[in-house]
């Protein structure tokens, strides 16, 4: 992917809230390329609205204007349903809270985004195996998230991400939760997504610590970015 | 695992809250078993009620009695195929708890009336014709005593005296009426019109009420009209009507039977929407978070909505279909007990069928909300991330 074909492309994006008889402007005409194989960490303070642009990049939430484009297919005019599809099959979501289902064993966490494909059920348990020992969680299949550490159920959460192959990862505070140890082998796991498996990964993050691990650092402040590079 | 194995577990994962649910529903539907089996016992008679035959009481009501002569007269009717009669006995044996439906019959007619409802072996009611002293009794009424052909019975009445003072009938039993239809009830005792009548100490010569069949339902009103017409401003008016209505009209001496179920049932199931719904709501609500994350996989709004319709409707079925079952277990206990008043009395296919058109029903009004909710939920909102 070259520089005219970014993994992610956002161009004179708009998004605003209205909050009672005020409208708050997150973003005005916001331009943002992120190149394919790229492991990005979006900093700032609160409020800065990094995870409205994660929001955006998934297509979780709208723009108000603007042009969002990922992998050269513009998102921004998709149907709910049609954004839905293209959620599944493109993008992997890493939360802070790990948002696994308490009543799924790991396996059946991981299962969930292939209950969207046709794959048939050996088909999927192998891909299922498959994504929770990339994780390191090949022997904890059939333990319910209560029955593990954050880090592990963290670990799970980032095997459902990559169960479907998606190339962009989205990842909102994905170490926000965790103590530090745990929290570096989080980041280790996402390093190795990037490094060999080429994902695209946009995290956000209060942590420098964390940013640390990513190969750029964009610092969002009053709706627009400001780059520092990292060492690779 | 598929979407079905989402829908079970998410039911199951307050495992109390589930099982209170389930046996709440299962109340309601083991009502609505038992009642709607009671319903359709007692009305029984107005569905196995033939088109072509109509009933001829007094018009005062069926319990006064008229003239025997009106029999022949009726007979002559134009549109008349065949016409018999009966009169109410109050009958019981050994003990007057043991209510018996007895009927004195005219003997030669009876049968041929009633011969697409009851079947005896020919020989069986030859005897009977023969024998003034003889009965013939329906299957359930020998079963429930133990009675065969050739026992002798001592029938008591409550109504009726013999002329030597006696209350109690000997009859001997000729055959055994069977039923030619599973919903045919055959806990009756039949004996001869001409040995009661020759024997009671009043009312000679009257009659309960008769029974006739037409040439064809159509002419059923004209018929009705000449009969009622032939004995008007007589001492004996008439009133002749279809069986339908006849034991329609019957059935509403004990009150609104289908009101009073359908208010019982009615409560009970309000009731249970409310609860269901309610549980249903705050369990959805409980959820938003996890079905933000759903969304945010990539499951659709209508998928999410199926989900959560299933999930409302497996619950109802997990408690209804139990519930039935259980209904039906107490009509199988009570069915002999109560076959004096509600003869028939059963969980039928039918209400079987109504009870799980009921159950989805349920699943979907309790559900509809909190999936409609579930389907329109938006994934920033549902995250905490708007």
């Amino acid at each position: 992917m070259t520089a005219e074909h970014p993994m992610v492309r956002l161009t004179g994006v708009a998004k605003r809230f209205t909050k009672g008889k005020e409208t708050i402007s997150i973003f005005d005409h916001l331009d943002l390329a992120i190149p394919r194989g790229d492991f990005i960490a979006v900093m700032g303070p609160s409020g800065s609205g990094k995870t409205t642009l994660l929001n955006l990049l998934g297509g979780i939430d709208r723009a108000d204007a603007g042009e969002i484009a990922v992998a050269d297919q513009r998102i921004d005019g998709l149907s709910e349903g049609e954004l839905a599809a293209w959620r599944a099959a493109n993008v992997g979501f890493i939360f802070q809270f790990y948002n696994l289902m308490p009543m799924l064993t790991a396996a059946q966490n991981v299962e969930l985004p292939l209950l969207l494909t046709k794959l048939r059920s050996k088909e999927r348990a192998e891909r299922v195996h498959t994504a929770l020992s990339v994780v390191g969680l090949a022997d904890r299949i059939k333990h319910r998230p209560r029955e593990m550490s954050g880090g592990q159920q963290q670990r799970v959460a980032i095997a459902r991400a990559i169960v479907s192959d998606p190339n962009l990862l989205l990842c909102d505070e994905p170490t926000g939760d965790l103590d530090r140890q745990s929290a570096d082998e989080i980041l280790t796991i996402l390093q190795l997504l990037n490094g060999e498996l080429g994902k695209t990964i946009v995290m956000v993050t209060h942590d420098p610590a964390a940013a640390n691990y990513a190969k750029r650092v964009l610092h969002l402040d009053k709706g627009r970015f400001v780059e520092r590079e990292l060492a690779a | 695992m598929n979407d079905f194995d989402l829908v079970r577990k998410n039911l199951f994962r307050r495992k109390l809250r589930a099982v209170l649910m389930i046996v709440s529903i299962l109340i309601a539907f083991m009502i609505f078993g038992v009642l709607a089996g009671f319903y359709r016992a007692f009305t029984a008679g107005e569905d196995a009620a033939a088109a072509d035959r109509m009933i001829t009481v007094n018009k005062i009501n069926f319990t006064q009695p008229m003239p025997i002569a009106y029999f022949t007269r009726v007979r002559a009717v134009e549109g008349v195929r065949q016409v018999t009669f009966a009169n109410w006995f109050g009958g019981y044996y050994q003990d007057p708890k043991n209510f018996i439906m007895a009927l004195a019959i005219e003997p030669n007619t009876y049968f041929d009336v009633y011969r697409s409802e009851f079947e005896v072996p020919p020989e069986q009611l030859q005897a009977f014709m023969r024998d003034r002293g003889s009965a013939v009794v329906g299957e359930s009424l020998a079963q429930k005593w133990g009675w065969k052909i050739g026992d002798r019975i001592p029938l008591n009445s409550n109504i009726f005296s013999q002329k030597s003072g006696g209350h109690t009938w000997d009859l001997t039993i000729a055959g055994i009426v069977k039923g030619k239809a599973e919903h045919v009830d055959t806990n009756f005792l039949l004996f001869q019109y001409p040995y009661f009548d020759e024997t009671r100490s009043f009312g000679k010569d009257t009659i309960g009420w008769m029974i006739l069949q037409t040439t064809s339902p159509e002419n059923n009103d004209r018929v009705a009209k000449a009969i009622d017409a032939m004995f008007a401003n007589s001492t004996a008016e008439t009133s002749t009507d279809t069986e339908k209505a006849f034991g329609k009209a019957f059935a509403a001496q004990f009150g609104n039977i289908a009101l009073i179920v359908l208010l019982v049932v009615g409560a009970a199931f309000v009731t249970i929407l409310m609860i269901v719904g309610n549980t249903m709501a705050l369990s959805i609500r409980e959820r938003t978070r996890e079905i933000g994350v759903l969304k945010t996989l990539g499951f659709s709004g209508p998928r999410i909505l199926g989900m959560v319709l299933g999930e409302s409707v497996l619950l109802a079925l997990l408690g209804g279909i139990p519930g039935l079952a259980i209904a039906a277990l107490i009509a199988m206990a009570l069915r002999n007990s109560l076959a004096n008043v509600v003869p028939g009395f059963a969980v039928s296919p039918a209400i079987a069928l109504q009870g799980l058109a009921l159950m989805i029903a349920l699943g979907l009004i309790t559900g509809i909300i909190p999936a409609l909710n579930a389907m329109r939920l938006k994934i920033a909102t549902a995250l905490g991330r708007g």
